[in-house]
């Protein structure tokens, strides 16, 4: 709307106080949009329960465990949002990040590849996998729930036949090695919440004065500001923790800093958020999620989305797999095995990610990551046997699915849906 | 109101397998004007206006365009021509906000990045040139919306195109009386700033309401084009039910000029 037209012929109004933010807010969270709120919410009871039964919770060396921790079962869960946004699945992720990762094992150790082929060998590996199931799954029209549980089948055969009936692949690169075991200067960590911190704000200054220089609505400069502040107080405190010295033997070896792949996570969710909040491909995804007959009489090609959606999850698998097989120094036939699946679509839905499709988020795959490996980390701090572990993580997926139906229940009823 | 029909169609026939759906049908579409498309269940409405949708291919049968015959093989090629079909079933995204699905499968780029501004701006001038002020905003799902909201963004997206044709596949059929006198008003608007309109109904008040033509299909014939000024609602009852009526419609199986 430009100046032809007179400011009573809007068809909204053009400014938002910060109230009525928090009031739209809180109206959409009773209507069962719930967002990252459950996330939130169960990262603050977890943790001030944890940190109550355990004097270790809080520490250091914990806190920074924690993102090593998280960290494979993240990135497959960013991988999975793209899949669970169309309304499928994919049960093989799990073994597809093992398969990766013997790949990467097999040509860095017994082949003696530099480091970015192997990586780049598994990463392709990742797209071929991703390629062939959702060409099963758009093109055939197999339920992707079929074809994902047979490759979760064949790909435990795979790994197996890879690393000979199961021997063990040490990793010895360094750089591989680095990327769950070094830590960054504490000075670039500094850097990076500076950059982070002002791009942000810079970003959202820039869109609003963009928006509002065409007399679109903007958000109120308050709301700007209380996100950027939450940002900054979070990621400060967050570097300003991992700075501190976590090393028993301070004199004989110094362990500081922000763990690499922290970095690394954040550099997928800026690059995974951007596609499916500002590009035509990532509107695609959300519009075959909520109507895929809709988006193909818009002339969407919908296989088209679905493979690649497929190809993204794999190629992400890819990723979590080098992350595991540098974590655990070795690939063996566990690699991405046992329940690595489930904690992976566990995060993607506790973070928010509706079973359902079309809704979710890069970021969810975070949130649900952290609640993901505060569980696992806790119980392991207090000693429970994995019996336990298994009922427990069980029980966690459970609850973010009812979480999930119920709020989509809710929103129905509300006509929100 | 201009002579020309924008849309015309001459000698449609089409089959479905063994069974002839449509039979030398002849249709005309006038700009200005809303042209109500009426007939029993299973008199050929929807399958006429999936073949000017393109979406069926008839079997034989001219397709005349401002004047010019044209092929239409697919929903694109209609598309390109400006005709737009609005679906009973509406073919909105619940999870997308109203930019968002009016500009579905056609949206606007700047560089890589999707030109959200430009989108909303344009949605925003659409939805004000159509006088719809019912919505709060531009960016709440689809899913918050009112059936009549509903039915009002799926017009306001066939119309952003430019588009010179629109058919509304039953617009009011699941809405209550406000929502539905608010849709008909907007049908109305349309054709008032010169496009084309196609209302298909089985409600003879939202016909006579607006409607300045009625085109009534009968068993896959065109049983008779009136001026909705010439006849009459029990008329257009016979010619739905029984084919004829009086002087109109079909007589022994054949078209009679209206």
């Amino acid at each position: 709307m430009t100046t032809t037209t007179a400011p009573e012929e809007k068809a909204v109004a053009p400014s938002a106080g910060l109230n009525k933010q928090v009031r739209d807010y809180v109206e959409r969270v009773r209507g069962g949009e719930l967002g990252a709120l459950p996330a939130v919410i169960g990262l603050i009871v977890l943790c001030t329960v944890f940190a109550i039964l355990s004097p270790v919770f809080l520490s250091p060396v914990n806190f920074a465990n924690l993102f090593t921790q998280g960290a494979g079962v993240t990135v497959i869960a960013m991988g999975l949002v793209f899949v669970l946004l169309l309304g499928e699945i994919d049960l093989s992720a799990g073994f597809a990040s093992g398969v990766c990762a013997a790949f990467l094992g097999v040509l860095l150790t017994n082949e003696g590849w530099p480091w970015y082929a192997a990586v780049a060998a598994a990463m392709l590996v990742g797209v071929v996998i991703g390629l062939i199931i959702g060409w099963l799954v758009a093109k055939l029209g197999i339920p992707s729930f079929v074809v994902t549980l047979a490759a979760f089948l064949a790909f435990q055969g795979v790994v197996l036949i890879l690393l000979d009936e199961g021997t063990n692949i040490s990793i010895r690169d360094s750089v591989i090695l680095a990327i769950a075991n070094e830590n960054m200067y504490p000075w670039l960590g500094w850097a990076l919440v500076v950059v982070g911190v002002v791009a942000y704000a810079g970003l959202q200054l820039l869109n609003n004065r963009r928006r509002a220089g065409r007399g679109l609505v903007t958000d109120p400069l308050s709301l700007i500001a209380v996100r950027v502040g939450a940002l900054a107080v979070a990621s400060g405190f967050a570097v300003w923790v991992l700075n501190l010295e976590r090393s028993r033997n301070p004199g004989v070896i110094s362990l500081t800093g922000v763990p690499v792949v922290v970095p690394i996570i954040l550099v997928l969710l800026l690059v995974w958020t951007f596609v499916l909040r500002r590009t035509r491909f990532g509107r695609h995804i959300y519009a075959v999620g909520g109507n895929a007959e809709a988006a193909r009489r818009a002339g969407i090609n919908v296989d088209r989305i679905k493979i690649s959606a497929f190809v993204i999850c794999s190629f992400m698998a890819s990723v979590g797999g080098i992350i595991a097989a540098s974590r655990a120094n070795s690939v063996d036939p566990n690699t991405g095995g046992s329940n690595v699946l489930l904690f992976a679509v566990g995060a993607a839905v506790i973070g928010g990610t509706s079973l359902f499709g079309g809704k979710g988020r890069a970021l969810d795959a975070i949130l649900g990551g952290a609640v993901v490996a505060v569980v696992i980390n806790g119980m392991g701090l207090m000693g429970y046997s994995s019996s336990v572990k298994y009922v427990v993580t069980g029980a966690v997926l459970l609850l973010a699915a009812g979480v999930d139906a119920l709020s989509r229940k809710r929103a129905s009823a509300s006509g929100r849906r | 109101m201009s002579t020309a029909p924008v849309l015309e169609l001459r000698g449609i026939d089409k089959s479905f397998g063994p069974v002839q759906v449509l039979h030398d049908v002849a249709f005309s579409v006038y700009p200005g004007e809303v042209t109500a498309l009426v007939g029993d269940n299973g008199a050929g409405k929807s399958t006429l206006v999936k073949c000017i949708g393109g979406i069926h291919p008839f079997d034989s049968g001219e397709y005349y365009f401002e004047g010019k015959q044209v092929s239409v093989g697919g929903p694109r090629d209609a598309a390109a021509l400006g005709v737009e079909i609005v679906y009973q079933d509406l073919a909105l995204c619940d999870n997308l906000d109203i930019v968002q699905n009016m500009f579905l499968g056609r949206e606007r780029k700047r560089g890589l990045v999707l030109d959200e501004d430009t989108m909303e701006e344009m949605a925003a001038k659409t939805l004000v040139g159509l006088s719809v002020r019912t919505v709060k905003s531009l960016r709440q799902h689809v899913s918050s919306l009112s059936g009549g909201q509903r039915q009002t963004v799926a017009i306001a997206k066939a119309v952003l195109w430019n588009s010179k044709v629109v058919i509304l596949d039953e617009p009011t059929a699941a809405l209550g009386v406000a929502q539905t006198a608010q849709v008909l008003e907007l049908v109305r608007r349309l054709a008032d700033k010169g496009l084309a309109v196609v209302l298909i109904s089985h409600n003879m008040n939202d016909v006579f309401a607006v409607s300045d033509r009625i085109a009534a299909l009968y068993l896959g014939r065109m049983a008779a084009q009136v001026k909705t000024s010439d006849v009459t609602h029990s008329q257009i009852v016979e010619l739905i039910t029984a084919g004829r009526s009086g002087e109109l419609g079909l007589q022994n199986g054949k078209e009679a000029t209206a």
